[in-house]
């Protein structure tokens, strides 16, 4: 009874593992297109880093713009002047990673294509690998890494979907994605098989589901972090040309990238958009360990960590708000945080047992 | 911008929220007088401890002292682990236990932290409680003169009168539940007050969480037993493998009982995932107080049984062997499954401990006799290896050592049941003197020397061990959870805003209808708003064409 439940459709997990294999090597072209993104944006840079310092207040005073159509007045959409707050750097956006060369936006064009279409073979392989054990396919890390990658992937094209201008972003989350891709077929691939009878409940659907969700945007968070570090000492640099001015390579890259203002603040609107949800993330665990191991609350390494991080990112929202805090120790608070997830995730999992050791790895 | 437009600005932006003002504690405490020095250091200690900094250190605290507990053993998850650790690292061990390493979310320390982050914290709430209440009683502050200094600004000229503008606008904002009253020449309006209760909320769930999880930990009780497919239980503390309570814990069992018909445990048998566990089932069937009506059901590891608010967990399961034991006379002295214990979960390669006491010797006298047992569910033959190659019973084979004498039992001493205490035994020896040992098969008979009686190797049987638990609280707890985040979603996704609206008749005989928006933070979302009100209120206040007309409303945003 149980070995022909067990058989996974061979045929199936097959056919998943062919596509993360295409995924992967698409994923490399789109690597490369965004590489020649950056390449042949950087012929402009005399234009880039006379614009980085404009100031974006300098818009044209406002109209109420009057149509006149048929000899009624059609009234669109006013626009409206916006400052920033009182203390910002009046530092612009950068023109992204094509820095307005024409050649450089067809590359980066090109890598979202090749990224969209990894991200169908990526997501066909989660799919096929779900169905052939007639499962939710997060049993184990191998499907947790492949899951985790395809939702950055698929948030990524949603906002760019969504016409926000984040293909910054694309060749530092390519290069995670094929990171995290080529771990989980090497070091953690597992055939597909069964769920263990601890997995077995509806809640592998919601804690997982979420739990990598929920991973994947903080993911984007952390790198915009990154980025906003970088960008905000590039800035400091050239607000005060009397000191030390960063070299041509920084200058080139950086100051292709938006303001650090906004980069924070897509940051901060990551992280705290996610917070309730990774609240939610460890509340369903509770509710899920108390059914099967009868207790909601142990204090398992994996319970642990989330705890820590869920304190870390509760550290970062509060720094956020407060005087002295904000800036670069509020980003270095956000950074531990995601470190703590990450460590959460492969350190606890791979080193530390508990009850959270699954089938494989 | 001149000192008047900061103040203006500054009293426009007064009450947007409760958020403390950070003086950062920075007056020093005044040294006067004894009894007053105690009082002023007492006030500069609170405000220390409830000032948004040292909160923070606390909750940085928080995470960091969380760390060991993952690192080193813990007696609250694995005593044994504990004890291994401790046998290991003698003088480390030592120093941890001072430290309360074993112990770390129960610790002083730790209590510490986080009791202080809770003590910080009320003195945040409670005032800022206050505050928002007031704020609720009060109204949006008038507005400034410049409105254009504002995040977000907008204006036209409309013939309509400028009263009837703020009427109007008054109207638009009160229908997008904007709290809206003109004051002199502008309308004032805020909105987005349940970020402030959301946090406010939030932070009062995280104090009943707190209550309901050490609620739950004082009135904690909980109970195991091992039974043996075929064997009953009834839920009374005899029948109780162990039984812990804390130190509100009820002891007073709810009256169930229940047989485990059948225990189902399969494994993969091939492929990579080989021995991976698949199939967990206990099979039973239930009656509710001393004899009531009979009800099938089945346990697993997710699903546990709930009757009358007590619930039964299947946790873990092993395998049985069945043995007869014979005594010197011929006589049955024991029959049954004897329950081993894995000693590793991977093959499930077991020991435990066959204890006869109701045993006569070959000559006629009462004794005892006992038999250390090492079960191996599929035992390769002549492998040579005395280790379990699968979980499952495919070929068993029960490895035994036999003893004669007194099992200790009537020390009063409590005794580990999957072990023989020899201390007062002796074992059984072979022709050459080495120790008596033998490899049972199922249906093979052991026969110990000189005729001291035999030992048959039946069969197998599962056992399960069962966890039975009341917990209090877990309703509360969860309650705590479910508004500490819905309190979150409001403080994290609802932007507190105020907006104004001002109409005034200019020299030239129209009206100027000037809008402007201002959130505690800066948000996309305000000017799309302000965008908005502007075009609801076209229909009051329609704008005049105006020789500068920009061309495209794309170009201005992009």
């Amino acid at each position: 009874m149980t070995s022909i439940a067990a058989a996974a459709n061979e045929n199936l997990a097959d056919i998943s593992n062919v596509l993360i294999y295409s995924a992967m090597a698409v994923y490399t072209l789109a690597f490369v297109a965004h590489i020649a993104e950056w390449a042949f944006g950087s012929r402009s840079r005399v234009a880039t880093s006379s614009a980085a310092l404009t100031a974006s207040a300098a818009a044209p005073a406002v109209k109420v713009q009057v149509q006149r159509a048929g000899g009624t007045t059609v009234l669109e959409r006013p626009a409206v002047v916006t400052k920033p707050g009182p203390g910002a750097r009046d530092a612009a956006d950068g023109p992204g990673a094509a820095g307005g060369d024409v050649q450089g936006d067809m590359y980066g064009r090109i890598a979202v294509s090749l990224t969209t279409l990894a991200f169908l073979l990526h997501l066909g392989s989660v799919v096929t690998r779900g169905l052939s054990v007639e499962r939710a396919p997060w049993g184990n890390m191998y499907e947790f890494s492949t899951t985790f990658s395809m939702v950055i992937v698929g948030v990524y094209l949603a906002f760019l979907a969504a016409r926000k201008h984040i293909r910054w972003i694309g060749l530092p989350l390519v290069a995670t994605v094929l990171l995290d891709l080529g771990l989980a077929v090497t070091a953690l691939y597992t055939e597909s098989a069964q769920l263990v009878p601890a997995l077995d409940s509806v809640w592998l659907w919601i804690h997982v589901s979420l739990a990598i969700t929920c991973g994947a945007l903080l993911y984007l968070g952390a790198v915009a972090t990154i980025l906003y570090l970088f960008r905000d000492r590039y800035e400091a640099k050239l607000a005060d040309p009397a000191g030390p001015q960063p070299g041509n390579f920084a200058r080139s890259v950086l100051s292709r990238l938006p303001a650090a203002a906004s980069l924070d603040k897509f940051a901060y609107r990551i992280n705290a958009a996610v917070f309730p949800f990774w609240t939610f993330t460890i509340v369903a665990g509770a509710i899920w360990a108390e059914n099967a191991w009868g207790r909601y609350w142990g204090w398992d390494p994996k319970e642990v960590w989330s705890f820590i991080t869920w304190v870390a990112y509760a550290c970062y929202l509060h720094a956020r708000a407060t005087a002295g805090w904000k800036g670069r120790k509020a980003a270095y608070l956000a950074i531990t945080a995601f470190l703590c997830f990450l460590f959460n995730y492969y350190a606890v999992n791979l080193l530390f047992g508990g009850l959270h050791s699954y089938a494989g790895v | 911008m001149t000192a008047t437009d900061e103040r203006e600005l500054s009293d426009a932006a007064a009450q947007l929220s409760t958020a403390p003002l950070e003086d950062g504690g920075q007056q020093p405490a005044p040294g006067l007088g004894a009894g007053r020095e105690i009082v002023a250091w007492a006030r500069w200690f609170w405000r220390q401890l409830t000032s948004m900094r040292v909160a923070l250190i606390l909750l940085f605290l928080l995470s960091l002292g969380a760390v060991p507990g993952s690192l080193i053993p813990q007696n609250s998850v694995d005593e044994s682990k504990v004890q291994l650790f401790k046998d290991e690292h003698g003088a480390l061990a030592g120093v941890y236990d001072k430290l309360q390493l074993f112990d770390v979310y129960s610790s002083v320390w730790f209590s510490a932290i986080y009791l202080l982050l809770f003590i910080s914290l009320a003195g945040c709430i409670i005032p800022r409680t206050w505050q928002f209440v007031g704020q609720l009683r009060a109204r949006a502050p008038k507005a400034p003169s410049r409105l254009n200094r504002l995040p977000a600004y907008t204006t036209w000229r409309t013939d309509a009168e400028p009263e009837a503008v703020l009427e109007a606008s008054r109207t638009v904002l009160r229908r997008r539940r904007f709290r809206a009253h003109v004051a002199g020449d502008a309308v004032a309006a805020e909105k987005g007050y349940l970020r402030e209760a959301g946090n406010l909320l939030f932070h009062v769930a995280l104090f009943v969480l707190l209550i309901a999880f050490a609620a739950g930990r004082l009135f904690h009780s909980e109970a195991g037993k091992l039974i043996v497919e075929g064997d009953g239980f009834s839920n009374t503390f005899t029948q109780y493998d162990y039984y812990k309570e804390s130190a509100f814990g009820t002891g007073d069992p709810s009256a169930f009982g229940f047989t485990l018909d059948k225990f189902t445990a399969s494994y993969q048998r091939t492929g990579p995932q080989k021995r991976t566990p698949r199939v967990f089932r206990a099979d039973i069937t239930y009656w509710k107080g001393a004899d009531g009506p009979k009800h099938k059901t089945s346990i697993e590891v997710n699903k546990p049984l709930v009757i009358d608010g007590t619930k039964v967990w299947l946790l873990s399961n092993g395998w049985a062997p069945v043995v007869t034991v014979r005594d010197g006379q011929g006589d049955i002295a024991f029959r049954g499954p004897v329950p081993m214990i894995p000693a590793e979960k991977r093959n499930l390669s077991s020991q435990g401990a066959i204890k006869v006491t109701d045993y006569v010797g070959k000559d006629g006298k009462k004794d005892q006799i006992g038999f250390q047992g090492f079960f191996m569910p599929t035992y390769l033959k002549g492998s040579g290896q005395m280790m379990s190659q699968f979980p499952e019973p495919l070929s068993p084979g029960l490895f035994l050592t036999a003893y004669k004498g007194d099992l200790g039992l009537d020390t009063g001493v409590p005794q580990n049941v999957y072990q023989l205490d020899v201390a007062r035994m002796k074992q059984f020896k072979d022709k050459n003197g080495d120790p008596f040992r033998q490899v049972l098969a199922i249906g093979d008979k052991l026969t110990l020397p000189d005729g001291a009686g035999t030992l048959t190797f039946d069969g197998v049987k599962p056992w399960a061990t069962f966890k039975i638990g009341k917990q209090y609280g877990n309703e509360w707890v969860l309650i705590g959870a479910l508004t500490a985040i819905a309190g979150l979603a409001g403080s994290l996704f609802i932007q507190r805003r105020r907006v104004w609206v001002r109409a005034r008749r200019d020299e030239d005989g129209t009206t100027v209808v000037e809008l402007a928006g201002l959130g505690r933070s800066e948000s996309a979302k305000l000017p799309e708003e302000l965008a908005d009100l502007a075009v609801r209120l076209q229909t009051a206040a329609p704008a005049r064409p105006e020789p500068s007309v920009t061309t495209s409303d794309e170009g201005a945003r992009a």
